[in-house]
């Protein structure tokens, strides 16, 4: 029992230290994007809270929801939401920015 | 080490198969919570670029504090979510691990609402919804504050749900009334738990940032 007992421990300690690393990636990303946000850098502000997005979102779906060792049919469905997603803002945004230059 | 077989249902001969398909499944249905959200926020930006200065104006009247600390709230609740997730999966019999992180997951769901409410609060104090009444002065901040509405609207009711379904795991789990060990519903309830949280993420420099540096 007490075999067990230290077992279970060791094994939650290395789920809270591989998630709370994670964790803590989150915070540091959240401190940058607010951080940067009050940085006048013209057009560069706005990308940089959008790129600090992706990057946190990419950390939540590869390591917390596990896409990074699902399996092939997992990740291809996943990929399919952020695909047709692209085509609906390339296509929108395509039709919106050449109206905008041309005014 | 427990047994799988208490978990499996119908109509699968056997839990391999089962995981598999509730993973596929919970994938494809958060896929097209991608496209719902998608289109919302490419609304947003197509307004945006179409009146960059009201979109900065109206940006600056949220309340930075509520949205980033509700941020924090979120990625943290993923953390304990994750945790919940990934202790069932181990199958290593850590229950009081399994169940306080799942307590923890609703908690702070629950807390988020809460820091939202006194948000929306103070919003409607300030006159920031769109009508006749709207108190700020250029109309086309009506448009941001439209989508603000609708967008954090939509997201508390995806957040309310993952609660109602966290809590029941929670119980479920604390009455033993279901195995906690390899269970898939903790993995595609945290699955769902974590997109409720992604989409929060992209919504963070959307709503609360513009026009700060300006």
């Amino acid at each position: 029992m007490n075999t067990h007992n230290t077992h279970s421990r060791t094994i939650a300690w290395k789920l809270w230290r591989r998630n709370g690393l994670i964790w803590a990636a989150l915070m540091l990303l959240l401190t940058l994007t607010l951080v940067f946000a009050y940085v006048p850098m013209g057009l560069v502000t706005p990308a940089a809270g959008i790129v600090i997005a992706f990057v946190k979102a990419g950390l939540v779906i590869l390591l917390f929801m596990e896409l990074a060792k699902a399996r092939p049919l997992i990740r291809l469905a996943a990929m399919a939401g952020v695909v047709f997603l692209a085509v609906l803002f390339a296509l929108t945004l395509a039709d919106v920015l050449s109206r905008l230059a041309g005014r | 080490m427990s047994e799988t077989t208490g978990l499996l249902k119908e109509p699968w001969q056997y839990f391999e198969r089962q995981r598999e398909a509730g993973t596929f499944g919970i994938w494809v249905f958060l896929a097209s919570e991608v496209l719902f959200f998608g289109a919302l926020m490419l609304t947003y930006t197509v307004c945006r670029i179409e009146n960059v200065q009201a979109f900065a104006a109206a940006g600056r009247e949220t309340n930075i504090w509520y949205g980033t600390i509700n941020t924090a709230i979120l990625l943290t609740s993923s953390l304990t979510m994750a945790m919940a997730s990934q202790a069932a999966a181990a199958n290593e019999g850590l229950r009081r691990l399994i169940l306080w992180c799942l307590a923890a997951t609703a908690a702070l769901g629950l807390a988020f609402l809460v820091v939202k409410g006194f948000e929306y609060r103070e919003d409607i104090e300030k006159h920031l919804v769109p009508g006749t009444h709207f108190g700020l002065k250029q109309p086309t901040e009506q448009l941001f504050f439209g989508l603000y509405w609708i967008v954090t609207g939509v997201h508390a009711v995806h957040l309310t749900i993952g609660i109602v379904m966290v809590v029941r795991l929670t119980l479920l789990g604390y009455l033993n009334k279901f195995q906690l060990d390899e269970n898939p519903e903790i993995q595609v309830t945290g699955l769902y738990w974590h997109l409720v949280d992604i989409i929060w993420i992209f919504l963070y420099p959307l709503i609360y940032l513009p026009g700060r540096s300006s």
